[in-house]
């Protein structure tokens, strides 16, 4: 077989454009490939996308595989899977990577299997090893608590990296770059699964992950009424309000606003953890806010030691008092 | 219906931050002193999920683990929930592998079984944070994976299975047998029972070695594995939080309020 050569991204799309995470991930594979002397490509798998191909190129990518069929509509594991290793065995890469997304998580693992290979899920750091051209790939394990270097000898290296990690590129509409169509010669019959329903649950307002401003509490908030009040503290400052794990479990607050390991990673510049203790899986999705301020009556709470200002107290006389100086300061 | 749920034994997720410690010279984690180890909470969850489809259309549950030093009091814990049966693939041969070696060896396992229509695993090892096992054991036998799931209906010869994703979730229907990964969204696992509790006390696990799975060595553990940990380590914390205090926690607040407008994070 001939040599694994370059560096593939698996591409995702939001409302026909490239989602954030595709050109982080063109921004993190260019840096890769320059490394390596090889090319970056990038594998479009859906209906109706070869339209998007010249937002990949100004992105970064040399090569734009596009797999276009209405088979490929929705995401399935069955058909992307059986997409992208034929796409795989035909460019032969060396490097694989998708993102730690829903369809990143539920496809890269079944993907990496299928070619005899492995896999490395949310990645926060990507390099190759001078010398070796080895991929050295750390991820978070323990929650958060401790990173692990990992690399594999068998190739094509596959890994997902966590949104948010990378950094796109500046687009550059003068770059060039080759489309190939690839057919996606699915067999209906062998996509076991079928989506019946899509259920979106509307957020009002801004979106978490778009928030420049998060006020999150926790489960010292002690139940639904508390968030009412961290609500209105967002709305005046122009963000979001989001939560750790315990209140969506206990239906609080809806399930779509759990930030952490296992909910939305963010990063605003100002994340205000309100009766949050600070665990490792929390952090790990709100360690990259450039400012976390920590609001706990537990002064040896985890959360302080992350925090740039912190005020120990209770939240129900800490946040009402922060709202009203705050609404005459910023004079709103 | 046949149910099999794949558990993991690994260091309590939820001990404090402060505990937690590497020994670099083995890239190993030191478990914290008197913090038993648990099941890995989704795992709890995916035993959940079987009990509640156990529940609903009646069968067996079989709960495998895979691992070294499987302390009985925590791998019995799906027992005493209420599971049928305890198979533990305990031997050295079986660790220091990777997602697609323990992967193998639960597919095995699986196959000695023989016959399954549903296995449920959690959605990630609340250790390596991987939540590869539950789609290569799919892989490795062939059948249909869902994964992240919240809620699991059982119609027929079919499965319907809610998806958490990043805004809702996606109402997904497949053949069986499948495999189910499950997710917090799922609801709090169920308590052991007196009954189950004793239930769980008189029943021995099954212990399976390699040879009884007809396992290849050359793809168990430290043998088999694609992936290598150069490193584990623990990232350096700056650690440098202002405390802003007041003559009560509303004159602290108001200070805080100054302090974040003066340093220009809020405009
Ligand atoms: C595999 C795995 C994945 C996970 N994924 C996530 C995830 O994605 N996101 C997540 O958030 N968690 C996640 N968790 C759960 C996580 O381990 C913690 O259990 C959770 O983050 C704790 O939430 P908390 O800080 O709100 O609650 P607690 O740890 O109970 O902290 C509550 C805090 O509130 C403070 N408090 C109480 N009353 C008041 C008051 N009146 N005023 C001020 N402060 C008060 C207390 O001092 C305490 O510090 C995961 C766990 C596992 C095992």
């Amino acid at each position: 077989m001939a040599e694994n050569k370059g560096v593939m991204i698996v591409a995702e799309f939001l409302n026909g454009k490239l989602a954030a995470i595709s050109k982080e991930l063109l921004g993190a594979g260019s840096k890769l490939a320059k490394d390596l002397g090889e090319e970056l490509s990038v594998v479009f798998i859906g209906e109706g996308i070869a339209g998007i191909a010249p937002e990949a190129i100004a992105q970064g990518a040399d090569k734009v595989y596009v797999v276009d069929d209405v088979l490929l509509k929705e995401y399935l594991t069955d058909a992307y899977v059986a997409v992208a290793e034929k796409v795989i065995q035909q460019v032969n890469p060396r490097i694989v990577l998708a993102g730690q997304t829903t369809l990143g998580r539920d496809f890269t693992p079944r993907l990496a299997f299928r070619l005899n290979a492995a896999a490395t899920m949310d990645c926060i750091d990507l390099s190759i090893e001078a010398g070796t051209k080895k991929l050295l790939m750390t991820k978070p394990v323990y929650g958060g608590n401790a990173r692990a270097i990992f690399t594999s000898e068998v190739l094509p290296n596959v890994a997902t990296v966590r949104v948010k990690a990378m950094t796109a590129l500046a687009p550059d509409a003068s770059r060039k770059g080759e489309v190939v169509t690839i057919t996606a010669g699915l067999d209906a019959a062998a996509i076991r699964t079928n989506v019946l329903q899509k259920v979106v649950q509307e957020v009002q307002g801004i979106k978490l992950e778009d928030a420049t401003v998060i006020v999150s509490g926790g489960r010292g908030m002690g139940g639904p009424e508390g968030f009412k009040q961290l609500a209105s503290l967002a709305k005046l400052l122009r963000g979001a309000a989001g939560a750790s794990r315990p209140p969506c479990d206990s239906g609080w607050v809806p399930e779509t606003m759990q930030v952490g390991l296992t909910g939305k990673i963010v990063s605003p510049d100002v994340y205000i953890a309100v009766a949050i203790s600070g665990s490792s899986q929390h952090l790990a999705g709100c360690g990259g806010s450039k400012n976390i301020i920590a609001i706990n009556c537990d002064a040896e709470a985890n959360i302080f030691k992350e925090a740039r200002f912190g005020v120990v107290g209770d939240w129900k006389k800490v946040v009402p008092a922060l709202e009203t100086k705050l609404k005459e300061l910023l004079g709103r | 219906m046949n149910i099999i749920v794949c558990v993991k034994q690994v260091p309590d997720p939820e001990a404090p931050p402060a505990s937690f410690k590497i020994d670099s010279a083995t890239n190993k984690v030191i478990p914290p002193p008197g913090v038993p180890p648990v099941i890995s909470p989704f795992d709890e969850q995916a035993v959940e999920a079987a009990l509640r489809v156990k529940d609903a259309k009646g069968g067996k549950i079989t709960v495998i683990s895979l691992g070294v030093n499987l302390l009985r009091d925590v791998v019995k814990k799906p027992l005493s929930m209420g599971a049928d049966e305890l198979i533990l693939l305990e031997d050295p041969a079986y660790v220091d592998g990777d997602s697609w070696t323990t992967a193998y060896a639960l597919a095995m396992a699986i196959k000695k079984i023989g016959q399954f229509d549903l296995i449920f695993c959690g959605r990630q090892a609340a250790d390596t944070d991987a939540g590869q096992v539950g789609s290569a054991i799919a892989e490795i036998l062939g059948i249909p994976s869902v994964t992240v799931a919240r809620k699991i209906e059982v119609n027929e010869s079919k499965v319907k299975v809610e998806k958490v994703t990043a805004d809702g979730f996606d109402v997904i229907e497949t053949s069986m047998p499948a495999l189910i990964t499950v997710s917090n969204e799922l609801g709090e696992p169920r308590y052991a029972t007196i009954k189950g509790i004793m239930a769980a006390k008189r029943k021995e696990p099954i212990i399976w070695k390699p040879a009884d799975i007809s396992a290849d060595p050359a793809k168990l553990g430290a043998a088999g594995k694609r992936m290598a940990m150069l490193k584990l380590f623990q990232p350096v914390k700056e650690g440098k939080c202002e405390m802003v205090t007041g003559e009560n926690e509303e004159d602290a607040a108001a200070n805080l309020a100054k302090k974040l407008v003066e340093a220009k994070l809020l405009s």
